[in-house]
């Protein structure tokens, strides 16, 4: 007898709609048990597999603590939630939905400023001048933390920001921030700009797998199902 | 590890308890600094960093603290608050223990919390009694717990920035220099641009430098000006226009200046490679201070001064020797910084203790006038194991 599999799918939004309607092109009918606004779900075409329909990051979380062995959520979430995001959960499938730049990007009108060594030289002349250390607004501390020690900038302060991040630098609550986007319009509505230097990563929407669930066969034929879909 | 048996704990007070009445005897107060601290000194003064290698939590009022990840910051807030003035003389010294989260990385079996014994002399006027008797008492430290095949790395960083003082060269090349030398690998690229062996990096700002490299000097907070209303871009709160200008004038005079010589760049060079024996480093300095007077020549004269300030017949179970490089990773230091090590188990080298001048720490955490300090700091716990180890 297989292994209970355990798939988490977004649980709302337009994550929840695209992620339902890949599986069901790839083969996988997903319905929800009792109410519209139930928790728990069936997948037809896989054996001993149930659907737990979590926030996307309650689904990043639920992935490194190993309680599910398969989650539809951001790449963005999944590296800001899990230390080494790499040797826990296998990304290679991506949704091709979701799609969000985690960037670098502080006020235009610092005409001087346009890579992370630029960034480096103000956080130190910022602490001559103002005592304090240079702010960066951010809702994620893990990934922000990472890539600045990787570009060598050290000289400056994470202040958390869960929302309107890009207000911060108009407002002086930070002069930098660590955001997602996709347009960039925000970005250009708030007088902001991206570093040369300044993208971290694009994220999309992938199929997160936990290392131990790789070995099933289940989940191998999931992987190439869904990769035919996405085309 | 579950903890320290009753033999271990023995061990480990009976050395501490030695080493302690040694500093005591030469006239260090023995202070017990708090072991939880607040976060806040920690990471205004050394950036977000820290905290990957730090416990940082938060108390039921919502305050950010942490436990203590060494104890010369907790020694310089006890000296700024119980001292007469920041710049009132006072030696101490303590011991206890210090907490350092090392990742999950490969290599990181560093413990998490560990026995720091350590000292501070403070307000010295002195400069180069206070750091060899500093290192002296250090040394003896060594010698009294028993330890054997030791080695002592010495460097001075203030020497590099007086060598930086004495060439011809814009201010703020200086000033970039001083600051990458922390990092070698960013430090020799800026030394490549500044002798144009490599071209620098176009990037979205340098269309602009361009335009006010080619203009008359002192256009820039007007080009600036006119940049921000074409485009209406207001300013935000923390830089003024004029701060923008003034670094944008700096890229453009980059631009304009005569690249630095190839010389002084070799020389440069030629002072990082200087490393050996005392006695040969110091001709190889001499060599280097004839061709730069000034401030560089006076930084050789005090080393030598120092250097014979040394009680180098009392270091009977170890051997010394100076590079000018060293220091480049640690932590604080601003002048005169030294470190004792011995062979790991597998064969690499393992710090014991390490110490040296750090004039800008009191300043930075105290808001005030910068305050000589020097000080060293003795890792209790890999002490004791390599004393006991290299018996057996």
């Amino acid at each position: 007898m297989s292994k209970h599999l355990i798939i988490a799918l977004p649980s709302k939004g337009r994550l929840m709609e695209k992620a339902q309607s890949l599986f069901s092109k790839a083969g996988y009918e997903i319905s929800r048990i009792g109410s519209a606004r139930g928790y728990q779900g069936e997948i037809s075409g896989m054996e001993n597999a149930e659907i737990a329909f979590l926030s996307a990051g309650e689904i990043a979380q639920s992935l490194m603590d190993g309680t599910i062995d398969v989650g539809v959520t951001g790449e963005d979430l999944l590296r800001e939630t899990i230390p080494d995001a790499d040797a826990v959960v296998d990304m290679s499938v991506r949704l091709g939905f979701g799609h969000a730049d985690v960037i670098v990007a502080l006020p235009q009108c610092w005409l001087d400023v346009s890579t992370m060594a630029d960034l480096d030289e103000v956080c130190e002349t910022w602490y001559a001048r103002h005592g304090r250390r240079l702010r960066v607004a951010t809702k994620y501390l893990r990934i922000t933390r990472r890539f600045f020690a990787d570009k060598g900038v050290t000289g400056y302060r994470i202040v958390e920001s869960l929302g309107a991040t890009e207000g911060a630098p108009a407002s002086g609550t930070a002069q930098v921030i660590v955001d997602i986007t996709s347009t960039g319009s925000t970005l250009t509505a708030n007088n902001l700009k991206i570093l040369d230097d300044g993208l971290i990563f694009q994220s999309e929407a992938v199929l997160g797998v936990t290392k131990a669930a790789m070995a099933d066969p289940r989940i191998t034929e999931m992987q190439n199902r869904l990769q035919k879909a996405i085309g | 590890m579950p903890g320290k048996s009753s033999t271990l704990r023995t061990e480990l007070a009976s050395q501490n308890k030695r080493l302690l009445a040694l500093f005591e005897s030469a006239g260090h107060e023995f202070i017990e600094p708090d072991i939880i601290q607040p976060a806040d000194v920690f990471l205004e003064r050394a950036g977000e960093d820290i905290r990957s290698r730090t416990y940082v939590f938060t108390d039921p009022d919502g305050n950010e603290l942490c436990l203590r990840p060494d104890i010369t910051v907790p020694a310089c807030r006890y000296h700024l608050a119980k001292a007469q003035t920041p710049q009132t003389e006072a030696r101490y010294c303590y011991s206890g223990p210090a907490f350092r989260h090392h990742g999950t990385k490969a290599g990181s079996n560093a413990p998490r919390e560990f026995d720091q014994l350590g000292l501070e002399w403070f307000g010295a006027s002195q400069s180069e009694a206070a750091e060899a008797e500093i290192f002296n008492l250090t040394i003896a430290a060594m010698e009294t717990a028993g330890l054997k095949n030791y080695t002592v790395r010495i460097g001075d960083l203030g020497l590099f920035n007086a060598l930086l003082a004495s060439m011809e060269m814009p201010e703020r090349w200086r000033r970039r220099l001083a600051r990458e030398f922390w990092n070698p690998r960013a430090f020799y690229k800026l030394l490549r641009h500044l002798t144009g062996e490599q071209p620098q990096v176009v990037t979205s700002s340098s269309a602009l430098v361009e335009t006010l490299a080619a203009m008359e000097p002192g256009n820039a907070k007007q080009l600036v000006d006119n940049v921000l209303d074409k485009n209406d871009w207001p300013l935000v709160p923390g830089r003024t226009g004029d701060e923008i200008a003034a670094r944008l004038s700096e890229k453009a005079a980059d631009k304009n200046s005569h690249p630095l010589d190839k010389d002084s760049a070799a020389l440069i060079n030629t002072y990082l490679n200087v490393h050996g024996e005392l006695a040969t480093v110091e001709k190889s300095l001499h060599g280097i201070s004839r061709q730069q007077q000034g401030q560089f020549a006076d930084g050789v004269e005090s080393l030598a001064r120092r250097t014979k300030l040394f009680d180098l017949a009392a270091m009977k179970n170890g051997t010394i020797s100076f590079a000018a490089e060293f220091g480049r990773s640690l932590e604080y230091y601003t002048g005169f910084v030294f470190q004792i090590e011995v062979t790991d188990t597998d064969g690499g080298p393992l710090v014991i203790a390490g110490g040296g001048r750090y004039d800008d720490l009191i300043s930075d955490i105290g808001n005030c006038q910068s305050v000589p300090a020097v000080g060293s700091a003795i890792y209790a716990e890999r002490l004791l194991a390599a004393v006991k180890g290299q018996g057996s």
